[in-house]
Parts: C-alpha cells; sequence; structure tokens
C-alpha cells in the first residue's frame, strides 16, 4: 500500500491493510486513491454525523450499486451516525401514470427500489421520511452547522450546506458520500480548506430587477463552472440577513450553479455567512470578471434548447419544487395560484400541476391552513424527485413545464419563469 | 503529429478514436438515456452539449475539460465501466474533478475495471484535438494526436 501519498494514521493504515476487514479495505482504498488523485494530505473527521446520499432510486440497472451495498451489509458495515438520501422516483397517488408507464418504472426503470430501500435502511438511513433533496430544510433537520464538515453528495444541497450554511463538504460523487460516512473520514482537500473556497471568479449582477434565482444560477454556471464565484449586487434585492425567504431563493440559485455547471460554493456579498464574515478578502487576486445585466439573463434564457416533440404545444404537466420546495414557497405558491384562478374565472388549475416537496415538509403543510386551499385548485403534493419521474422516456408526450433549471437540465422539461408558469397553471389568456 | 503530456491517474496504453467536448460534460444527462435503455453503446444524451448530442462515446477517447452536472456522476460512469459502456479513455484537458474522479476510482477498486484517465493534459490539447482524430495514450499519460 506504499503507493500512497496522503498521510495516513497508523488506525487508518490499519484499515487499509484490512484490520477490518477486506470490504473496510476497499472502501478506505476508495477513500484514500480518491483524496491522492487531489492532494489531500490527510483524513479529517466528520464532524456532522448525518450524511446526504445522492442515490435514492432502485434502477435496475446500477448493479454495481446493490453489489457495493450487499458487500457492505454482508461486511456488517454501517454510517457512523445517519443519513438522509435524495427522493424517492415514484408516487402514483398524487403522481398519475398511465399502465404502460407504471409498467416501465416497475418492471424496467426502478425494479429494484423496495431492494434498495432494504439495503439503505440496513446501512443507516435516518428514517422513513428521509428522502429529500432539501435535507437541510428545518423540518427535516439534517442541518450542518457553520464550519461543520460533511461527507454528502446532491450538488443542490452540497452548494447549500457550503454556501448559505457555510459547512465544508466537497461536491462528491454517489458511494463516496457513503464511504466518507462509513469511515466517519474524509479528504482534506477543495472545499475543506480555507484556501479552496476562495473565489475565482468576481461576478457582479447589473440588472434592473430581482433576477430568477434558477436563470441567475444557470448563467453562473454556465460561465464559471466548477470554480468559486463571489457574487456582487444580489444582496440589494435579497437583502443581508438570511431568512426562509431568502435562503429558499439561494436554494433554487444554487441548484442552477451546480447542475448547469459543477459550482460547489458561492459567496454572495453581505449575505451569505463567509463573505459576510471575509468579505473580499474571498477574492482571489487573478479573480476573473463576469457582469450580467438584462441582457445577458435573456442571452441563457434564450440558449436553453425546446426539447419538445412540437416547441409550440401547450403545456400539459408542470412539475415545481425541483429542488424540493420550502414550507414558505409551497405556501406563496398556494396564494399565487388562487390568485390567479380569480382573475381567469378558473376553478381549477388548466394542467397537471405537481409540487415536490420534502415528506417531512408534506406532512407540515398537510397540517397548516393552506394544504385544503392548494388541493381545491387541483394541484398535487407529492415528495418524488421529478427528475426520476421524468427519465421514463414515455413522459415526452406530456410536455413537461417547469420553473426549475436542474429539471430542464436533465429531462425535456421547459424552462419557464415563475410568472409565466403560473400565467399557464392559470389558463391566462385562453377561454374557459 | 502533436504530442501532450498529462497526469496519468489510471494508467495504460491505448490507441483509438477521439470524441472531443470543448465545454464540461454533463455526466448523467450524457449517460442517463443509453442506460436507462440498456443500450450497449452509449449515444450522448445532453441536449446542452451539441460536440456530444447523438454521438456514440463507448470504446471512445473522451476529450474534455472536466465533468459537470449532477453528483451521481462516479456511480453513473462506474455503471458505465460495470457495463463495458464506457469511454475506453478520459482524457482532461484540466485537472480531473471530483465527480470524474470518483467514477474512476470506483471503476479501479470495485469493479476491477481498465478505464484510462489522464488530466491536465492543457488547453493546448483541447483546441488541437477533433472528433475523429487518432489518439494514441501511454501509461506515463504521453497523449499524441494523428
Amino acid at each position: 500500500m506504499a503507493e500512497y501519498k496522503m498521510r495516513l494514521t497508523g488506525e487508518q493504515q490499519a484499515i487499509l491493510d484490512g484490520a477490518q476487514g477486506e470490504t473496510m479495505a476497499k472502501v478506505m482504498k476508495t477513500v484514500v486513491m480518491f483524496g491522492d488523485i487531489f492532494g489531500a494530505k490527510r483524513l479529517v473527521p466528520v464532524t456532522h454525523k448525518s450524511g446526504h446520499l445522492v442515490t435514492s432510486f432502485g434502477i435496475g440497472l446500477l448493479k454495481p450499486l446493490y453489489k457495493t451495498m450487499d458487500e457492505l451489509i454482508d461486511a456488517g458495515i454501517k454510517v457512523q451516525g445517519d443519513f438522509t438520501v435524495d427522493p424517492r422516483p415514484i408516487d402514483y397517488k398524487n403522481v398519475k401514470c398511465s399502465p404502460l408507464e407504471k409498467l416501465l418504472f416497475n418492471k424496467l426503470l426502478y425494479s429494484r427500489q423496495n431492494d434498495y430501500e432494504q439495503q439503505l435502511q440496513k446501512v443507516g438511513i435516518k428514517n422513513k421520511n428521509g428522502f429529500t433533496c432539501a435535507c437541510y430544510l428545518p423540518e427535516v433537520g439534517n442541518t450542518p452547522k457553520e464550519g461543520n464538515i460533511l461527507s454528502w453528495a446532491e450538488s443542490s444541497a452540497v452548494v447549500f450546506a457550503n454556501s448559505v450554511l457555510g459547512a465544508r463538504c466537497n461536491r462528491n460523487s454517489g458511494m463516496l458520500d457513503l464511504f466518507g460516512s462509513v469511515l466517519g473520514l474524509v479528504p482534506e482537500f477543495g472545499l475543506l480548506t480555507d484556501e479552496g473556497r476562495k473565489a475565482s471568479w468576481r461576478v457582479t449582477l447589473k440588472t434592473t430587477r430581482k433576477p430568477t434565482a434558477q436563470v441567475l444560477g444557470s448563467a453562473i454556471g454556465m460561465r464559471v463552472m466548477e470554480a468559486v464565484p463571489y457574487v456582487f449586487g444580489l444582496d440589494e434585492y435579497l437583502g443581508t440577513e438570511l431568512n426562509d425567504e431568502t435562503m429558499a431563493y439561494l436554494k433554487d440559485f444554487g441548484a442552477a450553479t451546480a447542475s448547469n455547471g459543477a459550482v460547489g460554493l458561492y459567496h454572495i456579498n453581505n449575505l451569505t455567512p463567509e463573505a459576510k464574515r471575509l468579505g473580499e478578502e474571498l477574492i482571489r487576486p487573478d479573480a476573473k470578471e463576469y457582469i450580467i445585466d438584462d441582457a445577458e439573463l435573456e442571452r441563457v434564457m434564450q440558449s436553453y434548447p425546446v426539447m419538445w416533440k412540437n416547441p409550440a404545444a401547450k403545456p400539459g404537466m408542470c412539475f415545481i419544487g425541483c429542488p424540493h420546495a420550502s414550507f414558505g414557497q409551497l405556501k406563496e405558491w398556494t396564494e399565487n395560484i388562487e390568485s390567479g384562478l380569480r382573475d381567469t374565472g378558473r376553478k381549477a388549475v388548466s394542467i397537471t400541476t405537481i409540487f415536490t416537496t420534502a415528506p417531512d415538509v408534506a406532512e407540515a403543510f398537510r397540517q397548516s391552513e393552506y394544504y385544503p386551499r392548494l388541493m381545491a385548485t387541483g394541484a398535487k403534493l407529492t415528495s418524488i424527485c421529478p427528475l426520476m419521474y421524468t427519465n421514463n422516456p414515455l413522459t415526452k408526450k406530456h410536455n413537461i413545464a417547469t420553473n426549475s433549471n436542474k429539471l430542464r437540465t436533465y429531462s425535456a422539461s421547459r424552462f419557464y419563469e415563475d410568472a409565466d408558469l403560473l400565467g399557464i397553471i392559470v389558463g391566462k389568456g385562453e377561454r374557459k | 503529429m502533436k504530442t501532450f503530456q498529462g497526469r496519468a491517474l489510471t494508467g495504460g496504453a491505448w490507441k483509438g478514436e477521439a470524441i472531443v467536448s470543448r465545454q464540461g460534460v454533463n455526466t448523467l444527462a450524457t449517460f442517463q438515456k443509453s442506460a436507462l435503455m440498456k443500450a450497449k453503446e452509449v449515444v450522448a444524451a445532453d441536449q446542452n452539449n451539441p460536440d456530444l448530442y447523438g454521438k456514440v462515446i463507448t470504446g471512445k477517447a473522451l476529450c474534455l475539460p472536466q465533468t459537470i452536472g449532477s453528483t451521481t456522476g462516479g456511480l453513473v460512469i462506474q455503471t458505465g465501466c460495470y457495463m463495458k459502456a464506457h469511454p475506453a479513455v478520459f482524457l482532461f484537458s484540466e485537472h480531473i474533478d471530483s465527480l470524474a474522479a470518483s467514477g474512476i476510482v470506483l471503476a479501479r477498486v470495485w469493479e476491477n475495471s481498465d478505464v484510462i484517465a489522464v488530466d491536465q493534459l492543457g488547453q493546448d490539447f483541447l483546441d488541437a484535438v477533433k472528433t475523429g482524430d487518432t489518439v494514441e495514450v501511454q501509461d506515463d499519460g504521453t497523449v499524441t494526436i494523428g
């Protein structure tokens, strides 16, 4: 094992050498090899013991995943704390599917879902509600503190934890997220280090109105790729204090930076914790410049390809909540749809409208006065991953609309800004 | 003939056809359609990547700056290697990103895959190589075009 460059403690070396069995040795070998690629000098303890895994879906094809999980389970290996995981792929009660779609989901796409969920239980999932991409929402409670070191994956969760919560986590991939939680150790490099958290892009906002979070994030992600951007001017629209509303905005903004690019951390001047504490000290002297005005956002929006068979067709279905919606976002959409329906004189939404949120948020929302109001509009509430739903090629015929740039990126869904999507939902401009 | 020196991450000698993406490759978006269809060859399905969209990447030298997108990326590469539908070689012009690195390591450790990866070949490499070129990769990370 002398070929590894990383400095290991005696205990870590013993694991690598097989003291805790062959499977643990492979887990350690994977983490060490991974760290070596990035020049990590050591492994550091994971200080937030609740992990988050990206792989939540039992796609039959992911045989290496199930094989590895079985190997861990057979060796009696579990995570050191617990973990949440991305959303489940299907919910026939709230997201109606044709018999053909069900056949495709059950027999072809997600044929291993039940087996895989049992595997997740055996290695330490938090509970039955632990299926969400937005595990950091207060109702879910997997919310790290500033400075905590994490072993998480899910690009939108990692970028939120790093940027908004000030935790420290690299953009881990599926399996590496689990292995870090098993070992309680992750390699120290990149976003775990002070140097790796410095910005190499200075982004200046010169728009005439508050930008749509998902478009601004998309523009920045496409430009800076995996670099760290420091954004000026957004505090003029969001203020300087993190509250439910700004955190929801930053959740959506970050998801777009991470899926349209590969951003794992951003700083917002005067708003996010490290930017408030360190300010422009966080910007590298050789940082590149990116100025974003109304025309640039319009250019980015126009660059999105429309993947519908007939781009002029009317949307038939829409998903809102990718990443999973916060309680506040559900409340706001409820009010907006009610108001929009009053304007158009309709009693119910004009297309299949599906909101996705964390199971714990859904439970809280169902207890609130807003749930019956949202249901009265004909909208549906679920906790699936819309991306996993749209993996089904049959869903193409639904002409899916969304306000999520992440969903747009990974599916044939078409992106609309909130106001336009609301107009579609409430049938604005249509005859009753 | 042009020769470039990179860092051999998982070494091996190989000669074959290049397929080039000038932009970051979104692994999930690129692989997911073929993977779900259990296709023997991966036809790149990322609508946002005109360099690769609709082209076969299996068995070729995928030349790219880095990978981007979902953190399932590493597992997707591992699965591609398990299915033997992966690019034979990954040639990164920049430092390999964490998702691709995960995939390469997972494939090596858990699948005994022979996937080859070289990074830090430089922007000149990515500017020089074109889809359809023949590239030759050496154990030490030397890559020759043409």
